[in-house]
């Protein structure tokens, strides 16, 4: 089987967030790059039904070089070879259109996506894949078998799970369950040196088209103070939930 | 012990000096004492037991002889990559750092540099996995900075040697499968010897007791007659150059190692700083808490770039000892400073096991003494510079 994994570079999630050119350009300076939590509980269900069944994972991130250390972790975990289409991802559209041009061409049995990525928190990309490749999409997975040909996926819905039955080749987007923060793979040794010698093809961008632009960017308004209500006050409470906070 | 949220400080940009395999290498090592080391460090401390469940970790991460090649089970990585992981064990734990430097440079090393080909095949890829675990035995009861006077000996007994003698404070002795041990042979020169645990006459009484280094087992070597086997003698190097040279890339490894601890009490003094209201504002804005944690990051980064700049010089095979010394001693001093203003910064709370800086601060009085001394180091450095031996 082959499985495709999509990676995105994202900020750590400890960074300082900050702008540029007037609030309208992420500032990447002292920014700390990761794999996309959501993405990485993929990779690692990828390379288990791996080390199950047998297949072979491939990784993709579209991006510039700068992000190679990112794609080379998830070659260090456990992907057989990885794939970076060079160019500075422009919106989820144009992601969505390199991704699904490399697999008309380099098909695949299941890809697997995180259900968003952390930075820009988009959850269009796996979509749009699957609009363009015609196959069908499961999002927010947090639990997939495999047999045969069949796919089961667990799909989280409001308040429950709904138990979805499918058939290869699919795109998924996976979160947390597909496998367990536990099961979440630190590289080790081994597989940082095996990483050396994985093949990391990269391959140019066919025609980067936007179909959005972002204009400016605004950070959360700052907390307001805390304001202590005295336990045997309940209606002062009610009073400023009603009125002030205007949330009941 | 709370949650590990330790934020490594990089105030010059130094990421910007390694290599992205470098980075790799050092997040894996940090994410695994986060998730591994950090949980059950504190209790193991606090009940002075050795944690034996991080052994195969240690290994996972590369943290036995990652500089050996890999035909020997290494992992061929430079000497910065050893740096690296010995930092982030130390931010963990001396004692975890002490176990890794003891496997990687006074076992693996001196087997690979001193050893003949059948001991390093021998020994070797069983070190690398953690499967078998040494021990060092250089320092003796009465010869401490002066290991020369030793007088733990082999005597030639035709087919094998004698061993005897008494070796004090080696850390991995209580668990040690093999040692690796200097003695003086019939001409007085000093060879060194792989004893492996089974060898009738040789045992290891644990050392109790200790204020420091609680979660590294520390003990004595014993050796009463013990039969030592012509094959387990280390032929290629003789005389204290030997072990000393062994010293130098523990040290190395001390003056990465001591900055970890460092930055983990930098951190948690300045996380806890932020947090700690008195006088209605977190007592990070009054002067005298930042005075206290800018010479810290002052301080840390001024290691970092001594360090680093070891790093390259012993990739390049032009660290001296000598310039190995002043980094050992002037990154072991820094980090213990650190630990007692750390400490201060978090009144009284710093004294507790919810936080790792007492920990710190007790590991490192064991840190500044051995792997020589802070004075002697100092007599190294003045030995360089000046032509003149102040040893005796």
């Amino acid at each position: 089987m082959n499985i495709l994994v999509c990676i995105s570079s994202v900020p750590d999630t400890t960074s300082k967030i900050n702008f540029t050119e007037n609030d309208s350009k992420f500032d990447e300076n002292g920014i700390q790059f990761v794999i996309n939590p959501y993405d990485e509980f993929g990779l690692t269900k990828a390379v288990m039904l791996k080390e199950q069944n047998g297949a072979k994972v491939t990784a993709i991130i579209v991006g510039e070089s700068s992000v190679e250390p990112v794609i080379r972790k998830a070659l260090a975990i456990g992907a057989d070879q990885a794939v970076r289409i060079n160019m500075k991802p422009l919106d989820s559209f144009s992601t969505a259109k390199e991704i699904s041009n490399y697999v008309s061409e380099n098909p695949f049995d299941l890809i697997i996506a995180g259900k968003e990525s952390s930075d820009y928190n988009g959850g269009a990309v796996p979509g749009i894949i699957a609009d363009m490749l015609n196959i069908p999409f499961v999002n927010a997975c947090n639990g997939l078998e495999i047999e045969g040909n069949e796919v089961t996926l667990n799909r989280e819905i409001d308040g429950g799970i709904e138990k979805i039955k499918a058939s290869l080749p699919i795109i998924i987007g996976g979160q947390k369950g597909l496998v367990e923060e536990s099961e979440l793979r630190i590289p080790n040794m081994r597989g940082i040196m095996t990483a050396r010698s994985k093949p990391l093809n990269i391959v140019e961008a066919n025609n980067p088209m936007t179909m959005s632009k972002s204009i400016q960017f605004e950070k959360p308004a700052a907390k307001g103070e805390c304001k202590m209500v005295s336990s045997d006050n309940i209606d002062q409470l009610v009073n400023m939930l009603q009125n002030e906070a205007k949330v009941i | 012990m709370k949650q590990d949220l330790f934020q490594a400080p990089d105030y010059f940009l130094m990421d910007e000096l390694l290599s992205d395999e470098h980075k790799l290498i050092r997040d894996a090592a940090r994410d695994w004492v986060k998730r591994d080391v950090s949980p059950i460090i504190e209790e193991a401390c606090q009940n002075a037991i050795f944690p034996k469940q991080i052994l195969s970790g240690l290994a996972d991460v590369g943290a036995f002889g990652p500089y050996i090649p890999t035909k020997y089970g290494g992992a061929g990585l430079d000497h910065i990559s050893y740096g690296l992981i010995m930092q982030e064990l130390e931010r963990g734990d001396s004692g975890v750092r002490s176990t890794a430097s003891v496997q990687s440079s006074l076992v693996m090393y001196p087997i690979y540099e001193y050893g003949n080909e059948e001991q390093r095949l021998k020994y070797l890829p069983k070190l690398a996995t953690g499967e078998m675990m040494g021990c060092f035995g250089l320092t003796e009861p009465n010869h401490g900075s002066n290991p020369g006077g030793m007088t733990t000996n082999i005597k030639d007994m035709g087919d094998h040697y004698i061993l005897n003698g008494a070796k004090m404070w080696i850390s991995n002795s209580p668990f040690a499968d093999v040692a690796v041990v200097w003695a003086k042979n019939d001409a007085g020169r000093i060879k060194g010897v792989i004893v492996e645990r089974e060898m009738e006459g040789f045992t290891t009484p644990e050392t109790h007791n200790k204020w420091s280094l609680r979660a590294s087992a520390t003990g004595e070597l014993v050796f009463d007659n013990v039969k030592i086997p012509k094959e387990n003698i280390l032929e290629g190097k003789d005389g204290l150059g030997a072990p000393l040279g062994c010293l130098d890339s523990a040290r190395y490894g001390i003056a990465w190692g001591a900055i970890g601890a460092a930055m983990d009490c930098y951190d948690t003094a300045l996380r806890y700083s932020k947090e700690r209201i008195q006088f209605g504002k977190p007592i990070a804005a009054f002067q005298l808490q930042q005075k206290k944690l800018a010479e810290m990051i002052t301080e840390i980064t001024k290691a970092q770039l001594l360090t680093w700049r070891l790093g390259v010089l012993k990739n390049e095979g032009r660290a001296t000892t000598a310039q190995i010394s002043m980094c050992k001693r002037n990154n072991v001093e820094m980090a213990l400073n650190i630990t007692r203003e750390a400490r201060q910064i978090l009144g009284a709370m710093g004294i507790t096991g919810d936080y790792s800086i007492m920990r710190h601060m007790m590991n490192l009085e064991s840190v500044i003494t051995y792997e020589g001394t802070h004075d002697i180091h100092l007599l190294i450095t003045g030995l360089d510079i000046t032509g003149e031996s102040a040893f005796k």
